[in-house]
């Protein structure tokens, strides 16, 4: 499409000319442009894909590189799902994914809705709400690390300012069921404006002659509600979710310096356990299964919910 | 007439909707101040029970950050000269002496040099790929969208088995340019993507008259097509930097004493006798500082990097 003013042009122009509009055959430019960017891309995501397939077939262990190396078939895959460590990692991601996006996506609409209310100062309020997304995960697990701490975390004391339980009775990060809620507070504070700015764009694109048109038409500011602004939201906010989801099931970086899996291994997610399994005990053919199966399954679930957005997006 | 309008909120609506987000904003805000006042805490003050709000301000933390020391023996004391700067003498007050600086400079220095070269490389191939994308038939063109998003699947760890093991055979382990490379390569599918978006707006009829003027393909690339795509590549440099920048999960696998980044080191600051809050928020403080500084600067730029180019204004 884009290259037809330009054939147009060689066309209607004698030979000689013709070649000189062109300089370099527009063939070969394209090429001399996209093949440094097609390499790169072939060479840290295309080959190292292939060879984590090929690994996870194998016994390879990467610390032992004298080793024979054997082909064992689908013996790791077998391992891993029938492992029960496996299954309660899965149900601690589970759990911190669910829960993250049910309050990103709560606070992030209110905030976004409230946003739109467009009063004085919106936009130096809406930025300084943008910040931690801007942030190293890993340095933010880290500080809130000392913001968590039971005698002394300025977390613990506003619990103890505002609730009246004292502040060195409980340990976010250390207690087995207050560390699922530590992690997902920190990432709700880090990434709810990333819910928040998505939604904000799908208010701004909602024409205003619809919610003139329907009181016109006498209807309440609820029913404006639930029959315009929610439904015209809707695919920008599971656009939302889409990407949080997809970041939070592989959510490494800001839990491993927060808790580091623990206490136990009740704040283990898929990463972390992972991360173990490749860089602890060095068992490479073993990870390389896990990681297939992690793919496999984000892509799988990835590719319903894309269809399912779709068909939100042509209603 | 704006009285009558239905979509102007009332004022009082306006009211509540701004003390609210008001309120959350503070929220957001108060751990990141929190953090900033540690490190200009003492030691003392920085674990104080209840919280210290009002402190004396004090230097410890960043000379901490900055210094390797060591504990004196009474005697030592004794023969050492007095201190001769005022980061001396605050940390001879520890009984303490500097015997040279941290790591913590040289660690900070890779950040800057594997962010600004990794975001160089993917926003300068990113545009020439981007170029040819939307100005020519390109067979993948149809597919790079979900390429990204398969990309962006996979766990960073997952990626970085293999990569670790390629770093290995061909020597760019713990290497500046071999983070350069796997950053680029991370980044390049999105950069790609947002500057197409930004080339696609630039009308063709500009480059058409430069060739009809006798300009080459190349010369109408670079003086039309990269004047008008310059905020577009600007704000995509921005994306590809707070990217490198805060990435932890390959810095710490495959990186250890040479090309070490800030993010996996900055945990690791450790004083005597535990961690030394005020030293780790000191480095926190200066590591972050300039994203937020850029965020506050670029804030209108930067939301297209963020919604991932999908939500287009």
């Amino acid at each position: 499409m884009s290259s037809s003013p330009m054939e147009c042009a060689a066309k209607v122009t004698p030979r000689p000319l013709a070649n000189s509009i062109r300089g370099l055959s527009d063939r070969g430019i394209a090429w001399l442009f996209v093949a440094p960017t097609i390499f790169l891309l072939l060479a840290i995501n295309i080959f190292p894909l292939i060879w984590t397939i090929y690994l996870s077939f194998t016994n390879f262990r990467a610390n032992r590189i004298g080793r024979e190396v054997k082909f064992i078939g689908l013996r790791n895959y077998e391992r891993i799902l029938s492992d029960p460590d496996i299954w309660q990692t899965m149900q601690a991601t589970a759990h911190f994914l669910l829960w993250t996006l049910f309050f990103q996506v709560l606070i992030g609409f209110t905030l976004a809705w409230l946003i739109n209310r467009k009063f004085k100062g919106n936009d130096m309020w809406t930025t300084i709400i943008v910040l931690p997304m801007m942030l190293s995960p890993a340095v933010v697990g880290n500080f809130w690390k000392f913001l968590y701490h039971p005698q002394t975390g300025l977390f613990n004391y506003v619990v103890q300012f505002f609730t009246g339980v004292d502040s060195s009775s409980f340990s976010m990060i250390g207690d087995v069921s207050l560390a699922p809620w530590a992690i997902v507070i920190v990432d709700t504070w880090m990434w709810t404006p990333f819910v928040m700015l998505i939604c904000l764009a799908g208010l701004r694109s909602i024409p205003d002659y619809l919610y003139e048109a329907a009181s016109v038409d006498r209807a309440s500011k609820w029913r404006q509600f639930w029959t315009i602004t929610i439904p015209m939201v809707l695919p920008f906010l599971m656009l939302a979710v889409l990407f949080r989801g997809i970041e939070n099931f592989k959510m490494f970086d800001l839990v491993v310096q927060l808790t580091g899996g623990g206490p136990g291994s009740i704040t283990e997610l898929t990463s972390i356990n992972l991360k173990r399994e490749a860089f602890e005990k060095w068992r490479t053919g073993y990870a390389s299964a896990y990681a297939v199966i992690l793919f496999v399954t984000v892509f799988g679930l990835a590719s319903i919910y894309v269809k399912a957005l779709n068909k939100v997006k042509e209603r | 007439m704006s009285n009558f309008s239905v979509t102007t909120p009332s004022k009082r609506q306006k009211w509540v909707a701004g003390i609210l987000v008001t309120l959350y904003a503070l929220i957001t805000l108060m751990p990141l101040v929190w953090i900033i006042m540690t490190g200009f805490k003492s030691s003392a003050d920085s674990i104080a029970y209840p919280p210290k709000v009002i402190f004396s301000p004090s230097l410890e933390g960043y000379v901490n950050l900055f210094t390797s020391q060591t504990r004196l023996t009474s005697e030592q004391v004794a023969t050492t000269p007095p201190p001769a700067t005022w980061y001396d003498k605050l940390v001879r007050s520890h009984q303490m002496v500097i015997v040279g600086p941290s790591r913590f400079g040289q660690r900070f220095l890779n950040s800057v040099i594997i962010g600004f070269g990794s975001t160089f490389l993917s926003v300068s191939l990113g545009t020439l790929a981007a170029y040819a994308f939307s100005r020519f038939k390109v067979p993948i063109k149809e597919d790079l969208l979900f390429f990204i998003l398969s990309t962006r699947m996979m766990p960073p760890i997952a990626a970085a088995i293999p990569i670790f093991l390629m770093f290995r055979e061909l020597g760019l382990s713990d290497t500046k340019l071999g983070m350069i490379l796997l950053y680029t390569g991370v980044n390049l599918s999105l950069a790609v993507w947002l500057l197409k978006g930004f080339i696609d707006e630039i009308p063709f009829e500009y480059e058409e008259a430069a060739l009809i003027d006798g300009y080459t393909r190349f010369q109408a690339f670079y003086k039309v097509v990269l004047p008008q795509a310059a905020t577009g590549i600007a704000s995509t440099a921005i994306f590809c930097l707070i990217f490198a920048w805060n990435e932890y999960a390959f810095a710490v696998l495959l990186t250890s004493g040479n090309a070490q980044t800030a993010p996996p080191f900055i945990p690791t600051i450790i004083g005597f006798g535990g961690l030394d809050w005020p030293a780790v928020a000191a480095g926190t403080t200066i590591f972050l500082l300039p994203i937020m500084i850029f965020t506050i600067l670029l804030r209108k730029h930067l939301l297209r990097g963020i919604t991932f180019g999908a939500v287009r204004k």
